[in-house]
């Protein structure tokens, strides 16, 4: 749309009439894998990480030979090594071993915060959308606990609830359910005014059905979007708070409390705190490229070519 | 547009009770009771009995959420358990590195994230824009500490043109204090910069498509007013208001950046306070914080119904 614009932008090469596109090529769709990366190579580099990481939480029993609990007081802050391939930490920790159990910690809770957001979000937006005079209330509610920076509303319920694991995907999923409900909820509105569901409701069919047949099979595309970001940002927040002390137990090898583990040692001894890093990241960026494909395959608008 | 703006100013009332709701209800659940803690070590049953009925812990939920609401209007936010200062002149001494570090990362990241969403709208489908759109993505993923151990190893450790961590204050002169606030705000700026410049992007790639655009384009105009002036006035809703969304980020930003570069900020204050359960403290930033963030959107709201002129309610 944009990109013949911008082509034409350059004084006196202005034409009169809007040029018209060249003859296409001929589209020779490659198959299979090979035409998939070639199409969208975004997306499959993070569906390529994030198999990787998957693989490597699943099978982190056999990926590591040391126990990522285990002290060795005499291999401490050890730079990395044959013996240990990430070094140790200030407790002779394996942190390749704490780094690659980090990925189960991870990958759990930013799964579970999607899911458990999204179905929650999924009920309080149905019922905004369809029970209208729960609408305004529960809305007020929604925007309540959005006007609360997500982080900071996560850091007191953790404060409040203690660290556990469990606790940090409650916290996370609380501060993330009014995204999603807010979003089902306008997705319900704009339906309800279509023909086809104000056809269905002239018809006689109930709500339920209504909610099953036409209603969800609409929300779900904006709605897998929102769950990938989601899961991105509950990994996220996960590794703030147990970075900043108020997350998972520090006992648990999670890439949060493995940078907390490093901070007093980064200036020295920075390996500590940079593996871990980089696997967060590149968990949070593969998931971040699938999100932003799907996005980009569902409104245009946003990303692509413009 | 006067009564709009009243209804938006009403409006954040309800939102601002709900936020004060919440927020209560935090403390009120916190366990651990406020007058053993009081009363000390030593003391009787009957002595706690007696705090309790002094501070008024006996009494119902809800006429208890309403003398707080009445405090916490007068501006009294309680008491620190752990050091019994006042949480006001604690969250006041300590405002001073986060305000800076927020207005700071604000100016930069709209300093830089708007011209570049320009230019990568204007050269759309190229590999700036390309590289723009990886920024983004990179910025939206990697977290704002990890973001900030780098900076500090490379540009502070390692190059030495920045301290490693600590603030200076203002009294202590701009130079030292920009120096010791520009690596935390660089670290804070990236996922701002992403947000802002996806937005910029989108929003110019919609306007230069426009007849008007075309119309300035045939008249020979050059490019550089047309995109910022003719353009970028037009796309200014959308940006200005994911600016005013995005404060959410910077805010939740600020307490991580504030524990990796050591500034003795309001981040620093809260992540105290949550190691030593001092729930009056987290109750207070955690009101301010998000009171801030609805005064800020309100205040977006309300300045581009008066700059634009579109815009009628």
């Amino acid at each position: 749309m944009a990109a013949h614009m911008s082509g034409a932008g350059h004084e006196g090469e202005f034409a009169a009439a809007p040029e018209l596109p060249a003859i296409l090529p001929p589209v020779n769709r490659r198959r299979g894998l090979a035409g998939l990366i070639a199409r969208s190579p975004g997306s499959s580099i993070g569906v390529a990480i994030l198999l990787a990481i998957v693989f490597m939480a699943v099978m982190a029993d056999y990926l590591s030979a040391i126990d990522p609990a285990r002290l060795s007081p005499i291999a401490r802050n050890r730079d990395p090594s044959l013996q240990y391939w990430f070094g140790t930490d200030m407790l002779g920790r394996d942190l390749y071993s704490r780094v690659v159990y980090g990925a189960r910690v991870s990958l759990i809770v930013g799964f579970l915060v999607a899911l458990l957001s999204t179905v929650l979000g999924l009920i309080v937006g149905m019922f905004s959308g369809f029970v209208r005079w729960t609408d305004s209330i529960l809305m007020r509610v929604m925007d309540g606990i959005m006007s609360i920076p997500p982080i900071l509303l996560a850091i007191a319920l953790m404060a409040l609830a203690g660290s556990s694991m469990t606790n940090v995907i409650a916290a996370i999923t609380f501060a993330e359910v009014p995204r999603v409900a807010r979003l089902v909820r306008g997705v319900v509105l704009s339906l309800r005014e279509q023909a086809f569901v104000e056809g269905a409701i002239t018809a006689g069919t109930t709500t339920p059905m209504i909610i099953w047949r036409h209603i969800l099979p609409n929300t779900l595309a904006p709605l897998s979007v929102q769950t990938t970001y989601i899961c991105a940002s509950a990994m996220i927040i996960e590794a703030v708070l147990s970075f900043i002390g108020a997350g998972t137990p520090p006992s648990v090898p999670s890439w949060g409390n493995i940078m907390a583990d490093g901070r007093a040692l980064w200036q020295v001894k920075p390996h500590i705190v940079f593996f871990p890093a980089v696997f967060l990241s590149l968990t949070v960026l593969a998931i971040n490229l699938v999100g932003d494909s799907l996005r980009d395959r569902l409104d245009p608008r946003m990303g692509g070519k413009g | 547009m006067l009564h709009y703006i009243l209804r938006r100013v009403l409006s954040t009332v309800p939102v601002m009770g709900i936020v004060a709701f919440l927020v209560f209800s935090l403390l009120y659940l916190a366990p651990g009771d406020p007058a053993s803690v009081i009363a000390g070590e030593q003391a009787s049953a009957a002595d706690i009995e007696r705090i309790r009925e002094q501070l008024g812990l006996d009494r119902p939920y809800l006429i208890r959420f309403g003398e707080w609401l009445w405090h916490i209007m007068r501006g009294d936010l309680g008491v620190s358990v752990f050091s019994s200062i006042p949480v006001t002149q604690l969250i006041v001494q300590r405002l001073e590195p986060t305000v800076s570090l927020m207005v700071y990362t604000l100016i930069l990241s709209v300093l830089i994230a708007v011209p570049m969403g320009v230019l990568a709208a204007w050269k759309a489908g190229t590999s700036i824009d390309r590289a723009v759109m990886t920024f983004a993505v990179l910025g939206f993923s990697i977290p704002v500490f990890v973001i900030g151990y780098l900076l500090a190893y490379v540009m502070a450790l390692k190059l030495g043109w920045f301290p490693v961590q600590g603030y200076a204050p203002l009294s202590s002169g701009i130079g030292p204090w920009l120096r010791s606030l520009t690596l935390p705000a660089l670290a804070l700026s990236c996922v701002y910069v992403a947000l802002i410049a996806r937005t910029t992007r989108a929003t110019m790639l919609e306007v230069l498509n426009q007849d008007y655009i075309k119309t300035a384009r045939a008249k020979g105009l050059n490019q550089f007013p047309i995109l910022f002036h003719h353009a970028l006035k037009n796309a200014a809703v959308p940006v200005v208001t994911v600016i005013g969304i995005g404060v959410a980020l910077l805010i939740g930003g600020a307490v991580v950046t504030e524990s990796v570069f050591v500034l003795p900020g309001l981040g620093r204050l809260t992540v105290d306070a949550i190691l030593q359960r001092d729930y009056p403290v987290i109750q207070g930033v955690i009101l301010l914080f998000s009171f801030l963030y609805i005064i800020i959107n309100l205040i977006v709201d309300i300045v581009y119904t008066i700059v634009d002129p579109r815009i009628r309610y």
